[in-house]
C-alpha cells in the first residue's frame, strides 16, 4: 500500500499504468492534459521488450478515439481521456466502438459549456455520457468519481467492467476533481484481465479470421445485434449498480447529487443537520446503470428531494423518473463554472421547507 | 479481364482436384483427367460473391492484395482495415483478421493496431471520400508519423456507395451527381493529388500511382502492393500505392469505356509511376519469400 498526494488526473493516470494499460491515445485539452503529460513521462520507465506500451498524441480527439478502437480491437487495455469539447468530437467513434462491443476507457474530465464555454468544472455532459452521446442505441458504463482516491479507484474498476463486458467505459469527471490534489492510496490491484478470442491479432490457421465491426447491413441481422446489447445492458444494470448513501436512515430531506456536486451536499448535509434539519445525501457512482430503484425506496421515508448539479437540470430528469412522484424533487443547479457553497445548497433547501410548510 | 498474365510466376504443376476445379481459369492442357494448372484464387481470398459492380476495379485489388500476402505467406501476421466505401465489406472477401473502420478514420485505427502489434503487417484500404475528404486529417498525419503500415488508396474520382457524387479527386469538368454541369474549379477547387501531397511527408516512405485497367498495369499494382508490404519490415515509414480505379456504374460507362478513359483522361490528371522511392541505403536486404 502507497499513499501519496496527488492531483486527481495524475491520480487517474499513475492507476491506468498500474492497471495494465496497453495504450493511451490523447490530445490536449483543458482540465485534463495532465493525463498525457503524466504517461508520457512515466509510461517509457515501464516498458519492456515483451510488454510494449503505448502513449501517442493523437492530431485530434477523432484520432484519439479511432486509435483507442484499433488497439481495443486487437485485444489491448487502451483508453483515452479528454474534456467536454473533445469529448463531443469523440462520440462518433464511441458509437462504433459500443456498436463493435470494445471494451476502452474513456474519461471525461466535465468542463463547462455548450460551445467552447470554460475550464472551470461543469456537469453538463450528464445527459451525453448517459443517454447516448452518439448516434444509434447504446449505452456507456458511466461512472463517476467525487474524490481524487476514486479516480484511481474507478480506472481499476472501468478496466474490468469493460472487459467483463465488452462494453466501453466512461469516467465522467469534471475539472475540480481532476485538478485538485488529495490523499491517494493504491493497494495490490491485479488486473481482471479477460481472454479476447475475438481480438483481431493475424488469423492462424487453427481459426476463422476476426472481424471488428458495427456494420449489419440486414434489418434482421441488426435488430438481432441491437437486442443483444439490449441484453448486456440489462445485465449490466442487474450487477453493477453503485451508490453511497449518507445520514439517509433517518433523513427527512436528501441531496442526490454525483461527483464534485456530492462533495458539496455531503457538508451541506451536516451543517443542515447542525441546523435541526434532518438532511442526508445519496449519490450515484454509476450513472449508468442507474440507481432508480433505491431512489424510489427512499423517496417512501423522505419529505423532499433535492438535486444539485452543476448545470441547468440533467440527472434531476432521472431522480424523478425514479421517485415516480411519491415525494417532491427539487433542483437547484449553478452554471457557467461556478460551484455553489455548502451554505448556498442548505439554504436553498431551508427555503424549499419553509415555502412547503407556508403553503 | 484475363487474368492469366499475372500470374506467370505462380504456374505450377498441380494436378486438378474437385476442391480447386471451381478456381481453375485457365488449363493448359486438354486431357480429361490430367490439367496443368496455371492460375487459381488466391486462398487468402474467401469463398463468397462479391458486390462489386462489373468491371469495378475493387474486386480485383482485392485479389491483388490478397496474392500478395499469400505469396508472402503473412496471412497469419497480417491485419487489414475496411473504410466506409464501396469497400466497406472488404472483410467479408480478405479471409484475414480485419477492422471496419468509421468513415475516414482508417489510418487512425491502423496506427492504434500497429503501435501495439509492431511485428504484424497492417493496411488500410481506402477510396477518396474516405481517405482524401473526411479523412484528410487521419491521412496526413498518420503518414506524417511514419506509421509502418500500407496504404491502399482507390482513387475512382467519384463517391461510389453513395452513387456517385462530387469526390475530392474529381476532375476539372467531371459531371457528377452533386457536380451536374462539371466540377467547376471556382467553386469546388482542384482535384487533390494526394500522392503527391503526401509524398513531401518524411514519413512517407514508399509512394506509387497505378491502375488496374488493363494486364500490365496490373501486374505493376500487384508489384508495388508487394513491395509496400515487403517495406513493413524495414520500419521506415508509410508505404503508400494509389489505384486510379474505375466505376463503370457512376461514370455511366460501359466496363471497356471506363477502362480506356483511365488512359485517356484521368491519368492527365494522376500520372501513373512511382512518386517516391526508397533510397537505396534505406533498403536493406529484404527476404522475398517474406519470411521474418
Amino acid at each position: 500500500m502507497e499513499t501519496k498526494l496527488m492531483k486527481g488526473n495524475e491520480a487517474l493516470a499513475e492507476a491506468a499504468i498500474q492497471a495494465g494499460c496497453d495504450a493511451y491515445f490523447g490530445y490536449p485539452i483543458t482540465p485534463q492534459s495532465e493525463v498525457l503529460e503524466y504517461l508520457a513521462r512515466e509510461i517509457p520507465k515501464y516498458n519492456t521488450k515483451e510488454h510494449i506500451r503505448v502513449v501517442l498524441q493523437a492530431e485530434s480527439e477523432i484520432a484519439s478515439i479511432n486509435m483507442v478502437y484499433g488497439a481495443a480491437g486487437a485485444g489491448f487495455r487502451a483508453m483515452t481521456s479528454s474534456s467536454s469539447p473533445g469529448i463531443s468530437l469523440m462520440q462518433e467513434g464511441i458509437s462504433y466502438i459500443a456498436g463493435a462491443e470494445l471494451p476502452c476507457l474513456i474519461v471525461n474530465v466535465n468542463r463547462a459549456g455548450p460551445g467552447l464555454g470554460t475550464i472551470q468544472p461543469g456537469q453538463g455532459d450528464y445527459f451525453q455520457a448517459t443517454k447516448g452521446g452518439g448516434h444509434g442505441d447504446y449505452k456507456l458504463i458511466v461512472l463517476a468519481p467525487s474524490s481524487v482516491q476514486e479516480m484511481a479507484d474507478f480506472v481499476f474498476l472501468g478496466f474490468d467492467l469493460a472487459d467483463k463486458y465488452r462494453n466501453p467505459v466512461m469516467i465522467l469527471s469534471d475539472g475540480a476533481i481532476g485538478q485538485m490534489m488529495e490523499k491517494v492510496t493504491f493497494g495490490n490491484y491485479t488486473a481482471h484481465k479477460t481472454d479476447k478470442p475475438w481480438a483481431t491479432t493475424g488469423k492462424p490457421p487453427t481459426r476463422d479470421r476476426n472481424y471488428i465491426t458495427s456494420l449489419h447491413i440486414q434489418p434482421e441481422k441488426l435488430e438481432l445485434s441491437n437486442l443483444k446489447l439490449v441484453e448486456k445492458y440489462k445485465e449490466i444494470t442487474k450487477n453493477e449498480i453503485r451508490f453511497e448513501e449518507v445520514m439517509t436512515e433517518d433523513a427527512e430531506y436528501i441531496f442526490v447529487a454525483y461527483g464534485l456536486s456530492a462533495r458539496i451536499c455531503h457538508k451541506a448535509a451536516i451543517i443542515a443537520r447542525e441546523r435541526g434539519i434532518k438532511a442526508g445525501m445519496f449519490r450515484p457512482i454509476t450513472l449508468f446503470p442507474y440507481p432508480y430503484k433505491r431512489l424510489n425506496e427512499l423517496a417512501e421515508k423522505v419529505k423532499l428531494m433535492l438535486t444539485v448539479e452543476l448545470n441547468a437540470g440533467q440527472m434531476v430528469e432521472d431522480v424523478r423518473l425514479a421517485v415516480n412522484g411519491k415525494v417532491p424533487v427539487e433542483f437547484y443547479g449553478r452554471l457557467g463554472g461556478m460551484i455553489p457553497t455548502p451554505e448556498e445548497i442548505v439554504t436553498k433547501l431551508e427555503n424549499l421547507i419553509s415555502y412547503k410548510n407556508v403553503n | 479481364m484475363s487474368t492469366e498474365d499475372i500470374t506467370i510466376e505462380k504456374t505450377a504443376d498441380l494436378k486438378i482436384s474437385p476442391e480447386n476445379e471451381l478456381h481453375t481459369c485457365a488449363m493448359a492442357d486438354s486431357h480429361e483427367d490430367e490439367y496443368t494448372l496455371v492460375y487459381e484464387k488466391p486462398h487468402t481470398l474467401l469463398e463468397v460473391n462479391m458486390h462489386y459492380c462489373p468491371g469495378c476495379a475493387h474486386s480485383l485489388v482485392h485479389k491483388l492484395i490478397m496474392e500478395a500476402v499469400e505469396e508472402l505467406n503473412i496471412q497469419e501476421d497480417t491485419i487489414g482495415v475496411a473504410p466506409v466505401g464501396c469497400a466497406v465489406f472488404a472483410y467479408h472477401y480478405m479471409n484475414i483478421d480485419m477492422q471496419e473502420a468509421a468513415h475516414g478514420r482508417a489510418t487512425a485505427v491502423a496506427t492504434g493496431i500497429k503501435r501495439l502489434l509492431p511485428d504484424k503487417y497492417v493496411f488500410t484500404y481506402q477510396g477518396d471520400g474516405d481517405l482524401a475528404a473526411i479523412g484528410m486529417a487521419e491521412t496526413i498525419h498518420a503518414i506524417n508519423r511514419g506509421e509502418n503500415i500500407m496504404i491502399v488508396f482507390i482513387n475512382n474520382a467519384v463517391y461510389g456507395m453513395t452513387s456517385g457524387q462530387m469526390a475530392p479527386t474529381s476532375l476539372v469538368g467531371m459531371k457528377t451527381t452533386t457536380s451536374p454541369f462539371g466540377r467547376d474549379p471556382a467553386v469546388y477547387g482542384y482535384p487533390i493529388k494526394v500522392s503527391e501531397l503526401i509524398a513531401q511527408l518524411p514519413g512517407a516512405f514508399y509512394v506509387s500511382r497505378h491502375t488496374v485497367n488493363k494486364n500490365t498495369s496490373v501486374r505493376k499494382a500487384k508489384k508495388a502492393i508487394i513491395n509496400a508490404l515487403n517495406y513493413q519490415k524495414l520500419n521506415k515509414g508509410t508505404c503508400f500505392v494509389e489505384i486510379i480505379g474505375n466505376c463503370p456504374s457512376n461514370w455511366k460507362m460501359t466496363p471497356i469505356e471506363a477502362n480506356n478513359f483511365i488512359d485517356e483522361v484521368m491519368v492527365k490528371t494522376f500520372p501513373l509511376g512511382d512518386i517516391k522511392l526508397p533510397k537505396p541505403e534505406d533498403l536493406i536486404p529484404i527476404n522475398q519469400n517474406g519470411d521474418k
